[in-house]
């Protein structure tokens, strides 16, 4: 594989996510995570870090972390270290982040996933658990900052690769397939708003075979677009700095969405002195082989086994059978709809086409699709027995989806939509039309092809459509011959 | 209530007469009230709270009257003032957190109220359980206005030891007939020798650390102070339990009535005396009383077997590493942005940390948020943190390895008796220097405890330590009765109380 380069540079990503955890309650105390509720009614004793209390781990979180471990193939550590990430911030209750720091709780793993029709694989280094801050508002209160500690103590897994990605495109593309399984497996709601799934870039540029680049990061990436044109701009900019002779600083920037730029918030130099060292309220972490084993049972099939047994069971292209597991509820809706018609390539392309091509048109997921997947099953039955033709199959969906009607018969038949199977009448249609268009017969017999088609398009028409286009092609054939 | 004065009743004795019903709840908390504030010169107490302590009593003397009423039912006690608590305010010694209210109170504390005891107020201590006198409170006692000393009842121009030094005033002047003490290097242990009384510092993670405020995590654990090897079983036995919703350190151990075996014989008892602890720093009176102690013991049929800590002088520099790195963490809560002490006159955040730490924490809490910033820094962790864990692991490997020849392990709390107020004045080397026999049971988490082995210069107590292997409390409280039963150090009582 031979990266992309921009102009002679070979650019290098690699991506840190903070995944915060669909927990009932916080990493560390017995408090609600809900989200948007009034400042500071989300955090009990322990999240204000009131003098006596302590942390005890949610067993819950951790769960998460051995889930996301075996969605990418990582090692489970059996123990795992937590860690106090000391500095003083106002919404930083303790003075400390309990965070882990030299031994994670999981290690190693890949995420696989196809850009454009090449396959892609970016190397885990490692997730760890630890806590959310709370929030500091700057705006409303005049001359003073307001604290919000509901989200002070929320569980995050903070995932690490290696600087594997070579293009925008491929994090992209990264980043939404980890965005893919974290909500595959239920451990994240995936609302990126919301701040639930947050991306840190690691971005650095060289050329190709030189050692890797000074790297800039750039934090807190809460939407893909974002996230494309941050890179974008950042590998622009480190470029222009180098081809002008500046030397790369390493430092953390900010990507504003107003004017597209990046901007440095502190450099190497302000790096602080994190004083790391094992929490010693905390325990090491234990997680036993029957843990991980109770959670594998558990786990829904992820989406690259679900893929593969797609193509095994029901013939689908590898393309195919990715779409599809874009989102188990598109996997869902597939498999029900191709068991109960029997044909799941037509499924596939039904879904793939027209269902996405609507649903994406009023940007609605799948679950809301006004069509069912019985429904669809229905429409593709009655394509397969040659009820209806392709075309007339759209005006049913259309009448679905619109809900003009529920009811895929009542629409063929309410419409007239049901294909002429009658040969008498067919023949009847196919020797009027040869009768009425003697130039086309001539030039068909003189051995123009063109004037078969014409012929065949005289018939549909004249059959409002009815017609089964491969009998016409047999009919009109034999007349013509005979 | 003829035979002796109220306050000269151990617990075992008070909670009989308050069961038989011979003094009500009331009755004992408004006496020992009483003394408390006839004594308060002594700087024992920080803070009362009449209201509340009668209320307790009232309530326990219900629970008494209707059948229902728990082991220490209408005992008072009081509580250092490391342990959070409802209704009095939770100061640590520190003007950090000068009239700090709890909303909640600590483990310990519920389970002792849940037993039946009454809380009488909050006992001083160093700030933050940091020093060896009592000379580090920033909490003015009861009856003063700005901060004193506290005063040692067997001479009052003598220091009580620290950090628990309120708390063992309290019990050798009779202020309460039982109180809580918190130990992290020593901290029931000395202040109990030097004031004449029992402590106990049970196995880490046997009481809950829930509502302490932390010093040394790793370390920090709970224990009580009282009069006798008795009353302390009773009380401990009330402390300890597991506390998994609240404390991850907590051990899943189940409580223990650590008065069943009190009187059990101690015929053949292997005391380990470790060569260690009687070198040439040891006062000769210490000494003394400690050997006269040990020959009591051998007319009881225990035998002494020598044995080595080689590491017992390491466990200076170990412990002045890893709790003060670890302190240096626990208290960055301190910030003035959520409660507490925050400055007047700042110019921006950074300023407001600033003077807000600068004002609210003592010298002895600041060089130990220095030295503990220090050996986790950087470059400097692997040098100092981590190092001191290793030999942190290596003096509990001793212990074991001296456990295969002995039963419990005995020798002095301290290398001499209680100093004069101010004498280690600006020296704070000095201090951590007379650690050295308490540090190195902690650094292991080992319980241990301090018996009254007799008197040195000046007629200052000196208390006999002894170690015990993990979870063995009963057994040390055994060996301690057992001394009790056979000698009268721990009825003695300081002139004047």
């Amino acid at each position: 594989m031979t990266a992309k380069l921009i102009h002679g540079y070979e650019v290098v990503i690699g991506f840190e996510t903070h995944t915060q955890l669909a927990t009932q309650s916080k990493i560390f105390s017995r408090a609600p995570t809900a989200f948007g509720a009034e400042p500071n009614t989300q955090a009990c004793a322990v999240d204000l870090a009131l003098p006596g209390t302590l942390p005890v781990m949610n067993r819950e979180a951790v769960a998460c972390a051995i889930k996301l471990g075996l969605a990418l193939g990582s090692h489970i550590a059996p123990v795992s270290i937590f860690a106090r990430k000391n500095y003083f911030y106002p919404d930083l209750p303790k003075g400390y982040q309990i965070s882990q720091f030299e031994i994670p709780v999981v290690q190693g793993g890949e995420v696989e996933f196809f850009l454009g029709d090449e396959k892609k694989t970016v190397r885990l280094v490692r997730a760890h658990l630890e806590e959310d801050a709370g929030k500091s508002l700057h705006e409303d209160f005049i001359g003073q900052s307001g604290i919000d500690l509901n989200r002070a103590g929320t569980p995050l897994l903070e995932i690490v690769t290696e600087p594997d990605m070579r293009s925008s495109e491929e994090a992209v593309a990264y980043a939404k397939e980890l965005h893919k399984i974290v909500t595959w497996i239920g451990i994240c709601d995936g609302n990126m708003q919301e701040g639930s799934f947050r991306c840190d870039a690691n971005v650095s540029v060289r050329k190709p075979g030189q050692p890797l680049g000074t790297r800039r990061e750039i934090k807190n990436l809460n939407s893909f677009k974002f996230m494309q044109q941050a890179i974008d701009y950042e590998i622009r900019w480190q470029i222009e700095q180098i081809e002008d002779g500046h030397a790369i600083q390493q430092a953390t920037v900010l990507f504003d969405p107003d004017t597209g730029e990046t901007r440095a918030m502190r450099t190497k130099e302000d790096a602080a002195d994190y004083r790391y060292f094992p929490d010693p309220d905390l325990p090491p972490l234990h997680i036993s082989e029957q843990w991980v084993q109770d959670e594998r049972a558990q786990m829904a099939e992820l989406p690259r086994t679900m893929a593969a047994r797609f193509v095994a069971d029901y013939g689908l292209p590898e393309y195919d059978a990715t779409t599809l597991t874009q989102s188990k509820a598109m996997a869902a809706y597939f498999e029900a709809a191709a068991k109960a018609c029997g044909q799941p390539k037509l499924a596939s392309n039904w879904i793939m086409g027209e269902v996405s091509r609507r649903l994406n048109m009023t940007e609605t997921g799948i679950e809301q699709a006004p069509v069912t997947a019985a429904q669809l099953a229905a429409l593709i039955g009655r394509i397969a027995d040659g009820t209806i033709s392709n075309n007339a199959a759209k005006q049913v969906f259309d009448a679905l989806w619109t809900g003009e009607s529920s009811d895929v018969d009542a629409v063929i038949e309410s419409k007239g939509l049901k294909q002429m199977n009658d040969s008498g009448a067919l023949e009847k249609i196919i020797d009027e039309v040869i009768a009425a268009n003697p130039d086309n017969v001539a030039q068909f017999r003189a051995g123009k092809d063109k004037a078969f088609n014409a012929l065949v398009g005289q018939i549909m028409k004249a059959s409002k459509g009815k017609a089964n286009p491969t009998q016409v092609n047999e009919l009109l054939r034999a007349k013509l011959a005979g | 209530m003829t035979f002796t004065a109220l306050h000269d009743l151990g617990v075992a004795q008070l909670a009989t007469e308050l069961r038989e019903r011979r003094v009500s709840a009331v009755e004992a908390a408004q006496h020992f009230l009483a003394r408390a504030q006839a004594h308060q010169n002594l700087g024992a107490y920080v803070a009362v709270n009449p209201d509340i302590t009668l209320a307790h009593a009232r309530a326990q003397d219900a629970a008494i009257a209707a059948g229902t009423a728990g082991p220490l039912a209408g005992v008072p006690i009081a509580h250092k003032d490391i342990f959070v608590t409802k209704g009095f305010p939770s100061t640590a010694g520190s003007k950090m957190l000068a009239g700090y209210q709890s909303p909640f109170d600590a483990t310990v504390v519920t389970k002792l109220a849940d037993a039946g005891a009454v809380t009488l107020g909050k006992l001083n201590c160093d700030e933050f359980a940091m020093g060896s006198a009592n000379e580090n409170s920033a909490v003015a006692p009861m009856g003063f206005d700005a901060p004193a000393p506290v005063r040692n009842p067997w001479a009052t121009d003598r220091i009580p030891g620290g950090s628990s030094g309120g708390s063992a005033v309290a019990v050798a002047a009779r202020l309460a007939p039982a109180v809580t003490g918190t130990d992290t290097g020593g901290s029931i242990r000395q202040p109990a020798s030097f004031c004449g009384i029992t402590g106990i510092k049970p196995t880490y993670g046997r009481a809950s650390r829930y509502g302490m405020i932390a010093f040394a995590s790793s370390l920090d654990q709970a224990g009580p102070m009282a009069r006798s090897a008795e009353d302390c079983a009773l009380l401990l036995s009330a402390m300890c339990g597991p506390d998994p919703d609240r404390d991850s350190t907590s051990l899943d151990v189940p409580a223990e009535n650590f008065s069943a075996k009190l009187n059990d014989s101690i015929d053949g008892l292997r005391i380990g005396i470790p060569a260690e602890f009687f070198g040439e720093g040891l006062a000769p009176d210490v000494r003394a009383a400690v050997d006269g102690a040990l020959k009591e013991y051998e007319k009881l049929g225990a035998k002494l077997v020598p044995i080595s800590l080689p590491r017992t002088q390491l466990s200076i520099p170990v412990y002045y590493i890893i709790a003060p790195a670890e302190a240096s963490s626990n208290l960055s809560r301190f910030d003035g942005v959520k409660f507490g002490h925050r400055a007047k006159d700042y110019t921006d955040l950074v300023d407001m940390y600033k003077k807000t730490r600068a004002e609210g924490f003592g010298d002895e809490v600041k060089r130990r948020i220095m030295i503990g910033a220090y050996v986790l820094s950087h470059g400097y962790y692997d040098a100092y943190y981590l190092q001191a864990q290793k030999i942190r692991r290596m003096i509990a490997d001793d212990f074991q390895n001296a456990f295969k020849s002995c039963d419990v392990i005995a020798g002095p709390v301290a290398p001499t008796v209680a100093w004069k107020l101010g004498d280690h004045g600006n020296d704070p080397l000095a201090d951590y220097l007379a650690d050295i026999f308490t540090l190195p049971g902690s650094l292991a988490g080992l319980p241990g405890m301090s018996v009254p082995a007799g008197f040195g210069e000046g007629g200052m107590p000196v208390g006999l330590q002894l170690l015990g292997n993990y979870f063995q409390e009963a057994r040390l409280l055994n060996a301690a009765h057992r001394l009790q039963q056979a000698t009268d150090f721990h009825l003695r009582r300081p002139e004047g109380f």
